[in-house]
């Protein structure tokens, strides 16, 4: 492990690898012990109202289909708005997450709400597109009024050790955000090894992520405990090395709140409370949502809720 | 940026109290002795009450057990083994072991929740490490019980006969299930002696004996304190004596069978090094650390209480150990968020404080963890030394407290040498990713048990036990039943 | 008031931890030894062999990766099971093997005996069969037993539970799975015990067991190339023959010898590969 390096500007291919390859490796066994542990953690009463209020206000909203309507985003953005018209207190999401063409029409029906439109360009999921390609797709969103743009690194670069290409590329699609913010999708399912994912985290910060992002939700294996837990200390050493925080979305497969209060603690007791806000850690899902309002419910009631409580969309 | 917004204060999280209800441990007022398969008073009628430490209420009154009474408990033994167990085929004892393993299994709640009220270690661990681990430990050793003959010592091996068992306080349940399965699987019947401060396991344990039909006297429960151990050591009934506890007891029971033909196997104290190297993965390294020196509130005889961390990168492990351990909570033992729970007693409390300030009078830099402690109940606040010298008491003593002495190497010969500088001989740890060198330590360090980025990890297939002061003899594995053979 | 009319159980075979008649749709008639009606048994085809081989190799992979511990519990609670079963296979074994009650019952106790007796060497073999190797040199050499992957057993004809229970608890307690051709004419012990397999936690496919004509499944199950191990004791008037087919794909093979002469341990090494490890010594 290096002793504290202070992250240097990153000038060329060999600095990044010697950078990177310093980095001190991921034991798989002491990870996932980890949080095996911090999974027996155990939120009661006021700390479980407030963790349910705090997931809500971190999903993203996300439909990405090849059937997505401009009526499918409308529906979306209104429960977006107001995720539970029925109680007022109930907090917005933090974005909703659509493909390019529909950013436009998501920005109407949100406006003068503070949820933000992002956007997946950069030929996701595969990101197989040259960069000309994948810099236009971004352009598009970003014209049409995109707050937040995922993109997904090329897993190719990255397991043949062009990790050079996997930071340039990052730069470049930084640039052409321009305003925007710009979550990188590392694809962990993809990466494997918890050493790939705190490498390619590490690139990614470097290269200018504002968001680091486990998975586009279009391959097997999607966010997990252990894998947001190697991203978390990423962040944090990151953070304490240069000042910037960078911000963790955990994406795919997080369908119940037992998941996303996991993944509360696993942020509060990794990288701490400073991440404990939309602005630096989000969920990127669908079903989630009503999950999230069915256990806010019965926080208050008492009862457990039937699914029909709260719509489908 | 501050260091502020990167400790984890739990602000917007802060946990709720989140206790486990002490009503499901389901107390009597008063226990008994358990000989010859029932409770009965102890010949004196005295009893001594067992406290809970983390608010010194006490819990329960358990009866002290005399020399008379340890002889009928050793009657009871011999009587069980000459007409009984000695004549139970080991598909039969495996078949009791089995259904042992299982009330265990199925009483796990209560266990768990009596053992942390009467030790005073976390909810978590008494949950999710000592009971499962006893259940698991019996399991092992029902499969054993007809397939000696498989376990290396030569066809059909005999058992020992009557074997006296003394248990610590730090595992209580735990200890019970390391003693009594290899012992039972091998044939022997036993006499147990649970430690003074927490009796209470090993008195459910003696009704999950009579809920599994365990025929009478096979295993006898007597509590009481160190001279019930005494009189249990001196019994010329007695075939074997097993001991774990301390490295000064030990040598005095040591002692005491010299020229006798009693059989002995002791697990005594320790003082482990955990050594880390440069090259090692930093994350799972703190937290190796943290579960090597703050489980159990230290209350380990293999803890990983010296540290020995490479120059190069000594700064940096020390400053996020440090982070970390202010992120320990430590409080109500029953409750589930907890992590360092209470001192087991007053004497302990004593012993560790009195430790803890001779290391600041010898030089060494103190560092004390954030946490506030209860105001009621035995507490001392994760602690961690830095600066420390081979020469200072808290690198030689064992401290069996949550008190963590840092010292730094450069070579990989050094860190065997300063490991390797100890009476004892228990436990070590090792962190690093390159193989060939943790192999090349392990070889070197004098010790009975070494983890490799990992530590404090318990299998009822892995033989554990100390060379050199920490004791002789092995529990666990194959090797686990040589002690109960006479082979 | 007339008495009440029994409900009738259908046996199917027992596949990838479902329960299936046969592909083919066919059945036989099984008989007591005095030749009354028992029950129309599955008569399983080569491609019922076929689908059980592809589920013994997915759940195969899922047993060896649960722990060994996690294994010998799951035997265990197949033992808790049959004996809370047992009055069912004991009225089974009597109209199998025409046994006396207190024969059967005595059977039945024997064979529940027996998967306990494996279930505790899952956590065993390892220390019994493994261990380290001192080479000369600076390496650190330890040898492991693993399972051989999926093993296929023509159970013994004449015994339909003590001899079922000893041919597939042997490898599976050491991390196989195994594919059984229950006694032809004998099959319902067998079926009933392996269904207990579906309330025991046993992940689907580590336990098939096929009904059917063994002149017919044998040879495919021998030739079967994806089968890494094959236990001939219910066919050992066809023992040449199907060893001969095994060979085509180095199949470990197991063929009773005299019964005095057994080895108790022989079946669980047979279908145990030595796995050796070398790893450097150094600073």
């Amino acid at each position: 492990m290096p002793a504290v390096i202070s992250v240097p500007a990153i000038a060329n291919e060999a600095e990044l690898r010697v950078f990177v390859s310093a980095l001190s490796g991921v034991d798989q066994v002491g990870v996932e012990s980890r949080v095996a542990k911090l999974g027996t953690r155990s939120l009661k009463t006021s700390t479980k109202r407030r963790a349910i209020d705090l997931a809500i206000s971190m999903v993203d909203l996300t439909t990405l289909e090849g059937a997505d309507t401009p009526g499918r985003v409308t529906s979306l953005c209104t429960k977006a708005r107001r995720p539970d018209p029925g109680d007022p207190q109930v907090p917005a999401v933090a974005a909703v997450c659509v493909y390019p063409d529909l950013v436009a029409h998501a920005r109407r029906v949100l406006e003068g709400s503070d949820v933000a439109v992002g956007a997946v360009a950069n030929a996701i999921p595969s990101g197989r597109a040259s960069l000309n390609v994948k810099l236009l797709d971004v352009a598009d969103a970003v014209a049409a009024g995109a707050h937040e743009i995922d993109m997904v690194i090329d897993r190719g670069a990255y397991l043949s050790g062009r990790w050079g290409q996997v930071f340039d590329e990052i730069v470049a699609v930084r640039a052409a955000c321009g305003e925007a913010h710009l979550k990188v999708i590392l694809e962990t399912g993809e990466l494997v090894t918890y050493d790939n994912v705190k490498r390619a985290s590490w690139i990614a910060m470097l290269a200018g992520a504002d968001f680091i992002k486990t998975s586009t939700g279009k391959v097997g294996v999607n966010a997990t405990l252990p894998v947001a837990l190697v991203m978390l200390e990423a962040a944090r050493d990151f953070a304490e090395q240069t000042g910037r925080l960078v911000g963790v979305k955990v994406a795919g497969g997080i369908r119940t709140t037992k998941d996303a209060l996991k993944y509360l603690v696993v942020v509060n007791e990794t990288a701490g409370s400073a991440w404990l806000s939309p602005e630096y850690f989000r969920f990127g899902a669908s079903s989630l949502l009503n999950d999230l309002l069915m256990q806010r419910l019965k926080q208050r009631t008492g009862a457990y809720v039937r699914p029909d409580e709260f719509s489908g969309d | 940026m501050t260091d502020d917004a990167l400790t984890s204060d739990l602000g917007a999280l802060a946990y709720d109290p989140a206790p486990e209800s002490s009503s499901i441990a389901r107390l009597r007022e008063s226990y008994g002795l358990f000989i010859d398969g029932d409770f009965s008073a102890p010949e004196s009628h005295e009893q001594f009450a067992t406290l809970n430490p983390a608010t010194e209420e006490v819990l329960a009154t358990v009866a002290q057990a005399g020399a008379r009474d340890v002889d009928r408990a050793v009657a009871s033994a011999r009587r069980a083994y000459d007409r009984t167990w000695s004549k139970t085929s080991g598909a039969e004892r495996a078949k009791y072991l089995f259904r042992i393993a299982r009330l265990i299994q199925e009483r796990s709640r209560e266990l768990a929740v009596v053992e942390t009220l009467d030790n005073g270690k976390p909810i978590r661990e008494s949950r999710d490490v000592d009971v499962p681990l006893a259940a698991a430990y019996f399991f092992y050793y029902a499969g054993w019980a007809d397939k000696l003959d498989y376990a290396g010592f030569g066809a059909n091996p005999a058992p020992v006969g009557v074997a006296g068992q003394i248990i610590p306080w730090n595992f209580p349940l735990l200890m019970a299930a390391w003693k009594l399965a290899p012992a039972l699987a091998a044939g022997n019947t036993c006499v147990l002696k649970p430690a003074e401060t927490t009796p209470l396991t090993a008195l459910v344990l003696a009704e999950i004996l009579q809920q599994a039909g365990l025929p009478e006297g096979v295993v006898n429960i007597v509590t009481g304190d160190g001279a019930t151990g005494e009189a249990l050591v001196a019994h010329e009934g007695v075939d074997k004596i097993a001991f774990t506890g301390s490295t000064e007891v030990g040598r005095l029971i040591q002692e005491r069978l010299a020229a006798t033909p009693t059989r002995l196997t002791l697990e005594l104290g320790g003082k482990g090094a955990n050594i880390v190297f440069e090259d090692a993965p930093i994350d799972e390294v703190i937290e190796g650390i943290i579960d090597g020196i703050f489980f159990n509130q230290g209350h380990v005889c293999c803890a990983g209480s010296r540290l020995l961390v490479q120059e190069s990168v000594a700064d940096e492990v020390l400053r996020r150990l440090l982070r970390r351990v202010d992120q320990l909570r430590v409080g109500d033992p029953l409750d589930k968020n907890t992590d360092v729970g209470a001192i087991n007693s007053a004497a302990q409390l004593a012993r560790i404080t009195e430790l803890a300030d001779a290391g600041e009078r010898e030089g060494a830099v103190r560092y004390t963890g954030a946490c506030a402690l209860p105001d009621r109940g035995y507490w001392f606040a994760p602690t961690v030394f830095a600066d420390v010298a081979q020469s200072h008491r808290i690198a030689r003593e064992e401290i069996f407290g949550p008190v963590l002495s840092v010292l730094t190497f450069r070579t990989p010969e050094e860190a065997v040498a300063k490991a390797n500088n100890s009476n004892y001989g228990l436990a070590c740890g090792v962190w690093s990713e390159k193989g060939s060198r943790t192999l090349w330590v392990a070889q070197r360090l004098r010790a009975g048990v070494i983890w490799a980025n990992t530590y404090n990890k318990f299998d009822p297939t892995s033989p554990f036990g100390g060379v050199r002061e920490s004791g002789f003899g092995r529990e666990g594995g194959r090797h686990g039943l040589e002690a109960y053979l006479n082979v | 008031m007339s008495e009440r009319l029994d409900v009738k159980k259908t046996y199917k075979l027992v596949v990838n931890g479902a329960f299936a008649r046969s592909e083919s749709g066919r059945s036989y008639e099984v008989t007591t030894s005095t030749g009354a009606f028992v029950a129309n048994v599955a008569q399983a085809s080569r491609k019922d062999l076929r689908d059980a081989v592809v589920a013994a190799r997915a759940g195969q992979a899922k047993w060896w990766a649960s722990t060994a511990y996690n294994r010998g519990q799951v035997l265990y609670r197949w033992a808790e099971m049959a004996e809370a079963r047992a009055a069912e296979l004991v009225e089974h074994l009597q109209l199998a093997e025409g046994l006396k009650k207190r024969e059967a019952q005595a059977s039945v106790s024997r064979a529940i005996d027996r998967i306990v007796w494996y279930a505790g060497w899952t956590d065993k073999v390892t220390q019994v069969l493994g261990g380290a190797n001192p080479v000369a040199g600076p390496f650190f050499n330890f040898s492991l037993p693993v399972p051989s992957g999926v093993v296929g057993v023509v159970a013994p004809q004449e015994s339909s539970l003590e001899g079922f229970v000893e041919v597939v608890a042997a490898p599976l307690c050491v991390g196989n799975a195994v594919v059984a051709l229950a006694s032809e004419r004998r099959p319902t012990p067998a079926v009933v015990l392996a269904e207990m397999t579906a309330t025991a936690d046993f992940p689907g496919g580590v336990l098939n067991v096929l009904t059917g004509l063994t002149a017919e499944l044998a040879p495919h199950l021998a030739s079967h190339e994806d089968v890494d191990g094959l236990d001939l004791s219910g066919c050992a008037d066809r023992g040449d023959e199907l060893a001969r087919l095994a060979a085509a794909s180095i199949k470990r093979v197991y063929r009773e010898r005299d019964k005095g002469a057994e080895n108790p341990l022989r079946r669980l090494r047979t279908f145990v590969e030595t796995s050796t490890v070398w790893h450097t010594i150094g600073q």
